[in-house]
């Protein structure tokens, strides 16, 4: 059995009377790499700072491994936390800054040196550990940082935005980096960021936040192609779900007729009780939309009005007739010729095909997904 | 480059910034020359007999001499001047550790704790900066003559021992303003009480302002008259400041080769202190802590 290594139970956190956490409950198996994601104030970074202790949640109950740590002090928790602005000790060498805590702790020198040099070895810093904090480069600071989480041997790992301090490329190669130490040391991690890719790439589960709640949990791909309400659908992926209007029209046992502007589609889709209202919204991916096939049966029709090309993909905005919203973006080949103004007409992929209530829950569920596996 | 050389006034154009910087230096160093002239002056008038000192307005003595110093130094008591030189580092360092020590504790309570009524104790701490030294005389000789400390070094002391300089808790509350958060807490999550992530990681990062209040404690103690004129008494206890002043009252005629000898020495310390510690000033050593 896996022990569950961080466990939050109804945690809330208010600031002078405001809630920024309402009640998470959470949990974080041995060894799983976790990532908060949300928008900026959603209180991804107090959810993290309060099982780091640095905050004391209003109410609720903190557990790691086993042991309650609500209040307890931050070191006696067994976590280790990397900060966005590395935090390193200014006046220190790297291999001080790696050594404190140990120092703090009164360990033996002997013991350590060897560890400062372990640690120092795992991320190469091997030559640069007389430098001080200043004379390092941004990838460099972010890896002492680490060292000294590592360092501690936690067993929670805590980052806090590590990598949005670094430039595009650094972030690719750092991310990388994190992902394979991840799996070199095994140990849990929880994961704050608002960078989609560092959440798709780097998550065992991904934690979507709104407003101090949790919106969804699940694995990366769970979220993409199954997400939970409109904000899930709209924060995972981009660019972002196509959100179209809609009306309910009737469903089956594992279909659903809609109603658009441009004509009625049935959309393959399981266990839909008929919605309160009428009023739907239909979701769709820029990728689940192509140009559809001569002769072959059109969903949609739009002009295009923007191309944006990437090289690799392309990006098309087709403003659809008759419908009133934005222009939609479909994804293309790089190659594919297209021009502005061009009338175009769409295929939708129809499994991959989202439907959301008036209210923004999702409506049923895709054919492929099984509800109990979650 | 043909038309530069066609520009008929390009001749002297080429030489603005020389003229320039002629000019500014020219008037620049007039002026500190003009303000630094009592000082040369001074250390002048140390190496002249007494007649010179009064017959010429010269800084270059005629012939120079080394009586003021022997003499000086000799002091017309019965002590010579090392004894108030050494009986005014006894005030001053001391002074100076107890003022940082105190000043850095309160500042940090200050900067980083939510103390109940920290806006009001702030502003109390501010007023007091405000407030006249010579107003609180009286209520304190009254005060330290309860203590049975009259005549002693305490009076001077023991009060720097509670942050009562306003101005230097300021200065180093702003400077831990500028600190990282962050740098804090990685300390706490390492394992840091807050005494040890002040003696430990703030205290040697904010190292510029001490050294700044340090030094700026050392030159006014020393500078001092006022507070050791009135707690001591015995002239065997006097600082530089009372027995400089004390060779003027005492002789008929003022021997003011002298006096300048050991005014020029009583400078010495301040300024070897404030050279040696300048470069503290100019380097910022946070730099490096976060993104920058």
């Amino acid at each position: 059995m896996t022990s569950s290594s961080v466990r939050l139970s109804a945690v809330t956190k208010s600031f002078n009377g405001t809630d920024v956490i309402k009640g998470v409950s959470l949990d974080v198996k041995q060894g799983e790499l976790v990532v908060f994601v949300g928008p900026s104030g959603c209180g991804k970074s107090t959810l993290l700072r309060l099982i780091a202790g640095l905050e004391t949640p209003t109410s609720g109950e903190i557990v790691i491994a086993d042991k309650d740590v609500t209040y307890a002090h931050p070191s006696k928790r067994g976590v280790a936390m990397v900060f966005q602005s590395y935090a390193l000790y200014p006046h220190m060498t790297v291999e001080d800054n790696i050594a404190f805590a140990l120092k703090i702790q009164g360990r033996p020198k002997a013991e350590i040196r060897a560890k400062v040099h372990e640690v120092a070895e795992i991320l190469q810093l091997d030559h640069l550990l007389q430098r001080r904090p200043k004379a390092l480069s941004g990838g460099q600071r972010q890896r002492v940082a680490i060292g000294r989480a590592i360092v501690r041997e936690p067993d929670v790992f805590l980052f806090d935005e590590p990598l949005s301090n670094l430039d595009a490329s650094l972030r690719g190669q750092m991310r990388v980096e994190i992902a394979r130490l991840h799996r070199k040391l095994g140990a849990t991690s929880v994961y704050v960021t608002h960078d989609q890719i560092e959440a798709m790439t780097l998550a065992d589960k991904i934690v979507v936040l709104r407003a101090g709640l949790v919106e969804q949990v699940g694995s990366p791909m769970t979220l993409y192609r199954h997400p939970a309400n409109l904000f899930v659908a709209g924060f995972i992926g981009s660019p972002r779900m196509n959100i179209l209007p809609a009306t309910f029209a009737g469903s089956t046992a594992d279909s659903v007729r809609i109603q658009t502007a441009q004509g009625s589609l049935i959309i393959p889709r399981k266990d839909v009780s008929k919605p309160a209202s009428d009023k739907i919204q239909l979701g769709l991916r820029p990728e689940s939309l192509s140009f559809a096939a001569p002769g072959a049966e059109a969903h949609l029709t739009g002009y295009v009005t923007l191309i944006e090309r990437l090289g690799g993909e392309t990006f098309a905005y087709v403003a659809l007739k008759e419908f009133e919203c934005e222009p939609i973006i479909i994804k293309l080949d790089g190659e594919t010729p297209v021009h502005n103004h061009q009338e175009v007409a769409l295929t939708i992929e129809l499994k991959r095909a989202h439907l959301f209530d008036a209210d923004g829950l999702a409506l049923g569920h895709a054919p492929d997904f099984d509800p109990a596996q979650v | 480059m043909s038309q530069s050389a066609t520009t008929p006034d390009n001749g002297w154009r080429k030489h603005m910034p020389v003229i320039n910087a002629f000019l500014r230096y020219g008037i620049l160093i007039i002026i500190g020359f003009m303000m630094l002239y009592p000082l040369f002056w001074m250390i002048g008038g140390s190496f002249k007999n007494n007649q010179e000192i009064f017959s010429s307005i010269g800084f270059i003595p005629k012939e120079p001499t080394l009586d003021g110093f022997k003499k000086g130094w000799e002091t017309s008591t019965e002590y010579t001047f090392a004894t108030y030189l050494i009986n005014t580092m006894k005030i001053v360092v001391p002074k100076v550790i107890v003022t940082v020590i105190s000043s850095v504790i309160v500042a940090y309570g200050f900067a980083r704790f939510a103390i109940p009524g920290r806006k009001l104790l702030f502003a109390l701490l501010m007023a007091t900066v405000l407030l006249p030294k010579s107003v609180l005389l009286i209520p304190q000789y009254l005060m330290f003559r309860e203590f049975g400390w009259l005549d002693t070094y305490l009076p001077l002391i023991a009060p720097q021992a509670f942050a009562v300089e306003g101005f230097f808790v300021f200065m180093i509350i702003q400077f831990m303003r500028s600190l990282p958060m962050e740098m804090e807490e990685a300390a706490v999550m390492d394992g840091c009480n807050s005494f040890q992530v002040l003696t430990l990681v703030v205290a040697p990062v904010i190292l510029p302002a001490i050294i700044s209040v340090a030094l700026f404690q050392f030159m006014w103690s020393m500078n001092d008259f006022l507070q050791p004129l009135i707690y001591l008494s015995s002239v065997e206890k006097y600082p530089v400041a009372l027995a400089l002043k004390m060779s003027i009252d005492v002789t008929e005629a003022t021997s003011w080769n002298e006096i300048l000898a050991m005014s020029t020495i009583a400078l010495a310390p301040s300024l070897i202190l404030f050279f040696v510690a300048q470069r503290y000033f100019v380097e910022g050593i946070t730099s490096g802590a976060v993104k920058g």
